[in-house]
């Protein structure tokens, strides 16, 4: 029996599909921002000399690194309402999840970079009589930033593709909506290949931009 | 020496028209040679001048573009009408892999496998393409490597050895498929000088068995020695050629005489 | 706050969370096992000449890395039926989502090992008379391997993450069964944490043999 397919039924609810993708966009935004603030400070923590401060540091990065994100989203759903007393919004339950995770693997990668510049550099920064703050500001920080850049993006397109689990929070991100399109036209294959094929052109398209911003930088650098 | 005039007289490898070009690069311009067996031959030039691409044409490290090599007789290859008009030459797979076990190679970057040790890599063209027994190739590994002094070297890594013994543990590889020709690519030039003479020793005594040998080489002075004919190659052909005594002490060609001129210093 | 945490609940449905724990293990073990094999074989076309070879292996690769695994079980389970016109149970199409999508990320692994290997090793084994797939089985291969174990060993960390999104296809892996249990008796935070645990404790010493890995094969360099 031949399958007929039925496009124009989903496209009939593209609209919905938007939704989503906007959904998702804002999700991704959000978790970015927040994960950069976290990671930031994470990595600092890290690095201290003050166990009081790196080990705590060391634990929520090795923690959020070996659990699978699924669970922080559903952890941050359904669990922590329970602590805080609180029920939490999808969005805020997933955006909370996924900005945690992200933090987690930000720190990883700013701290990366920062140690990876050779202790040579340092050396000759603080011979030149530099404090550590300078040689931090003038000599390494920019040279890190640099070795920054891949590991983030990287690690950013898998904070984008994350989102997806939001969707079984009932988040109406671009997985969620497609369920519910399906829900309603019960065109499960056109849904789905549609919406991979969303998915698809944003981030192939998003990852060869960011190709080409990094081969610019190589460049400048 | 060790070969009598009649082995000395038959040609076992004879070049015809060999060109090689990549892309618009036309480095082997049209070489002719024979090569007889048990003959000792030095090919010099400036670099750039064609002379480790005509050696790496002649066990098929590069496809020659045009041109026929014959080896012991038989002419390589077969011939095909190709594409706009002409004929080309095809070589299959298998006819390579068979020429590859006669014509044996050591490289300049030695290209010893790091995840062996020593004899492993002695052991491993035996073991995968003479398909023999792991003790007969063990023992045969070891007598190759016993003749390149590094007898107390079978299960050390590459990695630990130093240059001039991963250079004789090539050699060591090569020898040990027992090849009919043994093709030199510039053998010491990645070594540091000091390790330079253990490896020319084990060449000169390779020279002193009798050995079909072709050595591509920036070492004058050994070439002087080692050599029964040097031919010097420039812009992708055939020069000059002559006994080693004709071409590197009295070259009758200019660009032969100008390239010598710069080694004038050292004295052989 | 006055919470009575009672972990008792968990101590008596911890047969079904190890129960949970078999099944993920399975899924990874065959996820991993075939994913492995099948990304050799995509990587070997993805390296070839011949375009009929290399363009649908590229577009294999991209498409697996550029789309949510989430998204893609979803697919395999509600959409892919459809042309296959037979229903495909939960653990076969999560089984058959994660293989594909190991195989993608493997083919890159492979490819880049294989590629980095300098072409100095091809020519000796070639000059031995070695024939190319002699020369891909003794020297290229076993040279990849250990070159790009840590970045195998991170796919093989990730995929046991991974394997938690079954969970959302009804596969009784661990997540799975601790949703089960958490809305059963209404202790999500008891439940929830638990499983984090057990994940955690799956994970984390692969992680931590894997980091010991990297260090051990740098330093002999």
């Amino acid at each position: 029996m031949k399958y007929q397919w039925d496009f124009p039924a989903v496209w009939g609810h593209f609209d919905m599909l938007l939704v989503g993708l906007l959904g998702t966009i804002k999700l991704a935004a959000v978790a970015i921002v927040f994960g950069v603030v976290i990671g930031f400070a994470v990595a600092l923590l890290r690095m201290s000399h003050r166990r009081a401060l790196h080990v705590p540091a060391t634990a929520f990065v090795e923690f959020y690194r070996n659990t699978p994100p699924i669970v922080h989203f559903f952890w941050f759903f359904y669990a922590l309402p329970i602590v805080i007393g609180l029920s939490l919004e999808p969005f805020t339950a997933a955006a909370l999840a996924l900005s945690t995770q992200s933090g987690a693997f930000y720190a990883e990668v700013f701290r990366g970079g920062i140690v990876s510049i050779e202790r040579g550099q340092w050396e000759g920064a603080r011979a030149l009589g530099m404090s550590y703050r300078s040689a931090l500001r003038r000599v390494i920080l920019p040279q890190a930033l640099r070795r920054m850049v891949a590991p983030f993006v990287e690690r950013s397109f898998e904070l984008t593709k994350t989102t997806a689990l939001a969707s079984s929070l009932a988040y109406a991100e671009l997985l969620y909506q497609a369920m519910q399109v399906n829900s309603i036209t019960f065109r499960p294959m056109e849904v789905y290949t549609t919406i991979a094929l969303m998915y698809f052109i944003v981030l192939f398209a998003a990852s060869n931009l960011m190709r080409l911003v990094e081969a610019r930088l190589a460049r400048i650098g | 020496m060790a070969t009598t005039t009649a082995q000395m007289s038959e040609a076992v490898i004879r070049i015809r028209n060999l060109h090689k070009r990549f892309g618009d690069l036309h480095v082997v311009r049209g070489v002719d040679l024979d090569i007889k067996r048990g003959e000792r031959i030095a090919i010099i030039g400036a670099s750039g001048s064609g002379k480790s691409t005509i050696l790496r044409c002649l066990n098929f490290m590069e496809m020659p573009s045009e041109g026929t090599i014959e080896l012991d007789g038989k002419m390589l290859g077969t011939e095909r009408p190709g594409n706009g008009g002409g004929v080309e030459r095809v070589y299959a797979e298998a006819e390579l892999c068979a020429v590859r076990t006669r014509v044996g190679m050591v490289f300049q970057q030695f290209n010893l496998f790091p995840h062996m040790t020593a004899i492993e890599n002695v052991m491993e063209g035996l073991l995968t393409v003479k398909r023999m027994g792991k003790d007969a190739a063990r023992d045969a590994a070891m007598g190759q490597l016993v003749k390149v002094g590094l007898q107390d070297k079978l299960d050390v890594y590459p990695s630990k050895l130093s240059g001039g013994q991963q250079q004789r543990v090539a050699i060591a590889r090569a020898l040990a498929m027992e090849p009919e020709v043994l093709l030199f690519d510039e053998p010491t030039s990645s070594l540091d000088p000091e390790l330079v003479g253990e490896v020319l020793r084990v060449i000169h005594a390779l020279a002193e068995e009798g050995r079909t040998m072709l050595l591509v080489t920036h070492e004058l002075g050994f070439a002087y020695h080692f050599a029964d004919r040097v031919v010097f190659i420039a812009d992708g052909a055939i020069y000059e050629t002559g006994t080693a005594n004709g071409v590197l002490k009295h070259p009758q060609r200019e660009r032969t005489q100008a390239f010598l001129a710069r080694f004038a210093e050292r004295a052989f | 706050m006055e919470y009575t945490w009672d972990f008792k609940i968990v101590l008596d449905s911890l047969p079904l969370l190890l129960r949970g724990l078999v099944v993920t293990v399975e899924l990874w073990v065959v996820a991993l096992a075939v994913g492995l094999s099948l990304g050799l074989a995509v990587s070997l076309a993805r390296i070839s000449a011949r375009a009929w070879l290399n363009g649908p292996a590229i577009a294999y690769v991209e498409i697996f890395r550029n789309t949510p695994v989430l998204v893609q079980l979803i697919w395999f389970y509600y959409a892919f039926p459809i042309v296959l016109g037979q229903q495909l149970s939960p653990f076969t199409a999560a089984a058959l989502g994660l293989t594909l999508n190991t195989s993608a990320y493997s083919a890159e692994i492979f490819r880049g090992g294989i590629l980095s290997i300098a072409r100095g090793q091809w020519e000796g084994a070639r000059a031995i008379g070695m024939t190319r797939a002699m020369t891909m089985r003794r020297i290229i291969l076993p040279q990849v391997m250990r070159r790009m174990l840590p970045a195998f060993t991170n796919r093989a960390i990730e995929l046991a993450k991974v394997t938690s999104l079954a969970s959302l296809l009804a596969v009784n892996e661990i997540m799975y069964e601790g949703r089960l249990i958490s809305s059963t008796y209404y202790r999500p935070l008891e439940v929830l944490t638990v499983v984090a645990l057990m994940y955690f404790l799956l994970i984390y010493p692969g992680s931590y043999l894997a980091a010991r890995l990297e260090r051990r094969l740098a330093a002999r360099g």
